[in-house]
């Protein structure tokens, strides 16, 4: 077989299993979409739920899923930057670096039933916290925290050491070299694992079962004072996500339109997934250009 | 009898076991262009990367001796590499602004070190960028990406960052090697410039150019200094029989 020959039949190959890929990614979403989108409506989608009869809402649930998100993201990304950076440029090298890591490894790799039970454990129990939308956030913070560290280290070393020390040269500090310097060039990469960090809020249902609880108090989206139990933004509320709740009109669902509601819930939270990932690009790349320059 | 500027007392410099630089003594007097020529590998980068003490970035890197600027030892562990990083600029091989706006490259710096005066960092922006023979080409686009400039004038705005702080040392690892033959040139030129304002030490291995641009050369073969004398001489009548055989390109 000449090399020719090869070189195409190698790219054929790729092509179709590319395409395959794509096949399966486009079913999906148009199966989930196609299926649900006729459901969405306005009333839909603000008003709250109906235990036996016909005709309830997702209102509460989707609020808390994205309330539940901003929490979650107020203690991960912090977190995860601080533990990012120190890993990639003050850590020593050696083997307790080398232990810390392979400690972020393992946890990436926990199965999200483990963390729900080992936060229905500590939060929940230990500290009291109980079923609530913190107990919840900081489950899901355990979850995350691996992926937001290793993203952060890997894109503070992308940054090329002439950079760095194009910086130091000038008699700069290392904070204000990170800050300043490497930190904007780093953005792009860690703003897409901010984004896949944030798709995984939406997403978890198991991790939240125990932790945030399958329930939420009959809320009164008049009442902003965080520190009432019917407020929407008492963080110390059981809040049941969106996720959580297609899980369990699927499966112990009694309104009589239950796979309607679990199909358009599905597509609800797709598009907020999408809608999330477009906005979190386009802001990154405001940010980007402001920082760098670039047009 | 000239000022010396800089000045190193038996430096060495440690890669783990290797050394890559032998016990190196040597005087560099204030506004004029030191040469180090060598083969590759020879220890000149590495020596010259030590007097602002960019090996400390290094792990494993481990520098002995003096180096004295004025009457102070800045290979010593009290120094403030942060302050001392100030007086010393550096440019590299290739060129490496920041991901940043050309005005900003400049000003960033000295925006640092103290000065908020919009005026006065729009003044300094310009004199850096005059003295790096750049202002003419970027004064109508300052805020345009520093990425933008084409590698001659990239290396050009790193001169003018260096400046930028102040500095009275600037080192210079192979400023010209990755540019072509006109942009090159103008570094060469605005080396000529800078001596009258900055003492320089350049690291090359392209002997016409040391020879062009500098009054002292210092020839590093395997770590260590074989001969330091006036350019004029190194390059007509050198003492040493292995700087000879390297000049004339006999081996290297």
């Amino acid at each position: 077989m000449s090399a020719k020959t090869a070189d195409k039949i190698a790219t054929a190959v790729i092509i179709f299993f590319a395409g395959i890929i794509v096949l399966i990614m486009a079913g999906l979403l148009g199966f989930i979409l196609v299926r649900g989108i006729g459901h969405i409506s306005f009333d839909f989608l603000t008003s709250p739920p109906e235990t036996i009869k016909k005709g309830g809402g997702i209102g509460p649930q989707l609020f808390n899923s994205l309330f539940l998100l901003v929490l979650t993201m107020l203690i991960t990304v912090p977190l995860g930057l601080g533990a990012g950076i120190y890993m990639s440029e003050y850590a020593k090298p050696g083997k307790v670096t080398d232990f810390i890591r392979l400690i972020v490894e393992v946890l990436s790799s926990f199965p999200s039933i483990v963390v729900g039970l080992f936060g229905l454990l500590v939060f929940v129990n230990v500290f009291g916290f109980g079923f609530s939308l913190f107990s919840g956030a900081l489950a899901l913070t355990v979850f995350n925290l691996p992926l937001m560290v290793r993203i952060t280290e890997q894109g503070m070393q992308s940054v090329p050491q002439a950079q760095k020390e194009a910086s130091l040269a000038l008699g700069l500090s290392k904070w204000k070299t990170i800050k300043s310097i490497m930190l904007p060039i780093a953005l792009p990469i860690i703003l897409t694992g901010t984004i896949l960090a944030a798709g995984r809020v939406f997403g978890e249902a198991a991790a939240l079962l125990f932790t945030a609880g399958m329930s939420s108090p009959r809320l009164d989206f008049s009442d902003w004072n965080p520190l009432s139990p019917m407020s929407p933004l008492n963080p110390f509320r059981p809040a049941e996500t969106l996720a959580v709740h297609i899980w369990k009109i699927n499966s112990e669902g009694l309104a009589p339109d239950a796979p309607e509601i679990a199909a358009g819930a599905s597509a609800v939270l797709i598009l907020m997934v999408l809608l999330f990932n477009l906005l979190a690009r386009w802001i990154g790349r405001l940010l980007h250009k402001k920082f760098t320059a670039t047009k | 009898m000239q000022n010396i500027e800089l000045s190193t007392k038996d430096l060495s410099v440690f890669y783990g076991e290797k050394q890559a630089v032998k016990g190196i003594s040597l005087d560099f007097a204030s506004r004029q262009v030191t040469a180090l020529i060598g083969p590759s590998g020879c220890g000149k980068s590495t020596f010259l990367r030590s007097l602002n003490r960019m090996n400390d970035l290094i792990g494993g890197a481990r520098i002995t001796g003096e180096i004295w600027i004025g009457n102070e030892n800045i290979n010593d562990p009290k120094t403030d590499v942060v302050l001392l990083r100030q007086k010393i600029g550096m440019v590299w091989q290739r060129p490496n602004p920041f991901h940043k706006s050309i005005y900003e490259n400049i000003a960033f710096g000295p925006r640092y070190h103290g000065i908020r005066d919009k005026k006065k960092l729009d003044q300094i922006v310009e004199e850096s960028l005059t003295k790096a023979a750049l202002w003419e080409e970027t004064k109508d686009r300052l805020n345009r990406s520093a990425l933008s400039l084409s590698g001659g004038q990239q290396q050009r705005l790193c001169i003018a960052r260096s400046i930028a702080v102040s500095p009275s040392i600037i080192l210079m690892d192979e400023p010209a090697s990755a540019l072509d033959p006109i942009s090159s040139a103008k570094i060469e030129e605005l080396i000529a410039e800078l001596k009258r304002d900055y003492s320089i030490i350049i690291v090359t291995h392209n002997m016409h150019q040391a020879a062009r641009v500098s009054e002292k050369t210092a020839f590093f073969l395997m770590g260590e200094v074989v001969e330091y004398d006036d350019t004029s001489n190194i390059f007509t009548n050198p003492s040493d029989k292995r700087t000879d055989d390297y000049i004339s390109g006999r081996f290297g």
